[in-house]
């Protein structure tokens, strides 16, 4: 037994010797090993900006393409008239549906007041046409009042024959004018 | 300074006038003092509400230069111009001529005794006029004179003074004279005409003379002027204005500073004024339907004519300032209605086409003139509402839109807007009964919605 106690004192040793081996050429390895980390903590952070960077640019072109669609919502509502018949206030079915969409804007951009411009064609009297375009903006009004929008909301203003879109004397230009135009 | 104009006794008048003037850089102060012996009211020669009437023929003479110097003889030819185109104007006479004249009594003298009546009949002139002028350092005598050819007779004589530069006012004097005397209306020669016209893209509200001269700027709101209407004493315009960015009454005193807004909520549109009194009507808004009141001068609304929902709108009052001619959609087209001030259903006046609009009244309430749309086409009608409704008359024809109406407060003319000859909107004029359809005025830009003044008789 005293033999088999010397030989494992000696494993022992050559245990610890080699262990003493291994940690000191581990002591040289461990700085570099240290770089290593420190790199890929480095490339880490990097992807990590770039994910930022890219998701923040996927906001800021989503929040640019919403706010190009309030822009082109708005420039509709403004643009897109309400066109009647000659000597007519009666909304048409087309009328009707442009409306809607003007109350579903209205409803969405509660900040906002407007004015109700009536105009008519150049055909019909100058007086008539004052009296006449009255009563398309009221239409206009009464209609988008009746799909909920506050009455204060809405002003109406008539200029009968006197501002044309198109001063042109063709049935495409009459047709143009006689309209209910929104401005905000 | 001071001018005098004197009316001598004219040979066949028992009248006697004094005229002075004082003239500012502007405004002309009259004072009269005169003595008038009342006679019996003559027989008109002339019938203007007779739309078949034939023109009445009428020799202008040369003026009698009475001393003959260039200032002199140039003073008659301005007076001789003057004197034809006014009486031309009128379209009830019809001047002759001269190459067919036989005797010139710028020569032979151009008093009663020296006529040699036979000359005129023998063109066929029913009518004479003879004129003199004695010019003398700028101040200018005319002696006027209206004979009746057939019963060799002194009709109207007149002596003027003043200024040359005011041979257009004495001769228009005269023409005056002249309306009176043929027709017992003292005719247009006193009267104006307010309408609308373009200045740098707005629309403001001028006045010009009867026959268009002399345009005068009277708004200055930049914006869109329009309907302007004159009171019955030619002292105050109301008109509207989107000034403040709606259509508003305006009420102005063209004497003074004097003056109201009506801007009630919605439009205030189309005022007119009553006959002989300071009180509007008008078509307001404001309680959510377009009805027309009665109103004071200070915009004061007093009572309420209409009471149907719809279009109600272009009150004009019928010149007795009893009734109201307007336009109204209540039965579903625009059509011509009139009603009376004390109550009673409104009666509607108009059955043809679809679209009739903007009536004005003659100056004897007997006929109605409007806007009628047929075939696209925008004309100018005429129809008689006393005793039982006349036939639709249309005046205007082919020659563009044709819109406003207004009567001439003889009741002779008609001024219009008219389109023809290049869609531009200029102002016409024509007689009541459609024929010698012409320009009023040359002015730059765009002309609109004439209404003529109903003063017709020159201050003292």
């Amino acid at each position: 037994m005293n033999k088999k106690m010397w030989m494992n004192l000696i494993v022992a040793m050559l245990v610890l010797g080699l262990f003493m081996t291994v940690s000191c050429a581990k002591k040289t390895i461990v700085s570099d090993g240290t770089t290593i980390e420190d790199q890929e903590k480095a490339k880490a952070k990097a992807l990590a900006e770039q994910e930022r960077i890219k998701s923040q640019e996927l906001r800021d072109q989503m929040a640019k393409e919403k706010e190009s669609k309030i822009v082109t919502a708005q420039t509709r509502f403004m643009n897109e008239n309400i066109l009647f018949v000659f000597d007519s206030f009666q909304l048409s079915p087309t009328a009707k549906a442009l409306l809607k969409e003007k109350a579903e804007w209205l409803s969405e951009n509660s900040k906002y007041s407007v004015t109700i411009e009536g105009h008519c064609d150049e055909n019909g009297t100058t007086e008539y046409n004052i009296a006449l375009g009255e009563r398309r903006a009221l239409a206009v009004k009464k209609y988008l009042k009746n799909l909920g929008i506050a009455g204060y909301r809405l002003t109406t203003v008539s200029f009968g024959e006197e501002k044309p879109l198109d001063t042109g004397n063709t049935e495409a230009a009459y047709q143009k004018n006689r309209r209910a135009q929104f401005v905000l | 300074m001071k001018i005098r104009l004197k009316k001598k006794e004219g040979k066949g008048g028992d009248q006697q006038w004094l005229y002075g003037i004082y003239s500012g850089c502007l405004v002309v102060i009259f004072i009269l003092c005169f003595v008038l012996s009342l006679h019996a009211k003559e027989v008109d020669y002339i019938n203007i509400s007779n739309p078949f009437l034939n023109k009445t023929p009428i020799a202008i003479t040369k003026f009698k230069a009475f001393n003959g110097h260039g200032a002199e003889v140039n003073g008659g030819i301005t007076a001789q111009q003057i004197l034809k185109d006014g009486l031309d104007f009128t379209g009830y006479l019809k001047v002759l001529n001269p190459a067919a004249f036989l005797s010139n009594p710028a020569q032979t003298g151009i008093d009663l005794g020296n006529i040699i009546f036979k000359d005129w009949t023998g063109i066929g002139a029913d009518l004479l006029v003879t004129g003199g002028i004695e010019e003398n350092q700028g101040q200018v005598t005319l002696q006027l004179r209206l004979f009746d050819t057939f019963n060799s007779k002194l009709l109207v004589g007149r002596v003027y003074t003043g200024k040359s530069s005011q041979i257009r006012q004495m001769i228009h004097r005269f023409c005056s004279e002249i309306s009176h005397k043929l027709t017992g209306n003292w005719g247009i020669f006193n009267s104006k005409v307010a309408f609308v016209s373009t200045v740098n893209g707005n629309k403001e509200i001028f006045v010009s003379e009867f026959d268009g001269h002399n345009p005068k700027q009277i708004t200055t709101h930049k914006s869109i002027s329009l309907s302007p209407a004159w009171s019955s004493d030619g002292q105050w315009l109301a008109y509207v204005s989107y000034a403040r960015g709606k259509p508003d009454i305006y009420i102005k005193n063209l004497k003074g500073n004097r003056g109201a807004i009506v801007n009630n909520k919605g439009s205030n549109l189309s005022p007119d004024w009553m006959p002989g009194k300071l009180t509007l009507a008008a078509a307001l808004s404001f309680s959510g339907n377009q009805e027309i009141y009665l109103l004071t001068k200070k915009g004061e609304v007093t009572k309420r004519i209409t009471k149907t929902w719809g279009v109600n709108v272009s009150p004009r009052f019928s010149p007795d300032g009893r009734k109201i001619a307007f336009t109204s959609n209540r039965g579903g087209t625009p059509q011509i209605y009139i009603k009376n001030l004390d109550g009673g259903a409104a009666r509607r006046i108009t059955f043809t086409g679809r679209y009739n609009t903007s009536p004005a009244w003659s100056p004897d309430g007997k006929k109605i003139a409007y806007v009628g749309i047929e075939k696209n086409a925008v004309n100018i009608f005429v129809i008689t509402i006393a005793s039982g409704l006349g036939t639709p008359v249309q005046l205007t024809m082919d020659q563009g839109s044709n819109e406003d109406p207004s009567f001439s407060p003889d009741g002779g003319l008609i001024v219009f807007t008219s389109k023809r000859g290049g869609g531009v909107s200029r102002l016409f004029v024509m007689t009541s009964a459609g024929t010698d359809q012409r320009r009023l005025l040359t002015l730059g830009g765009k002309q609109s919605q004439p209404y003529w003044s109903k003063s017709t008789r020159f201050e003292n």
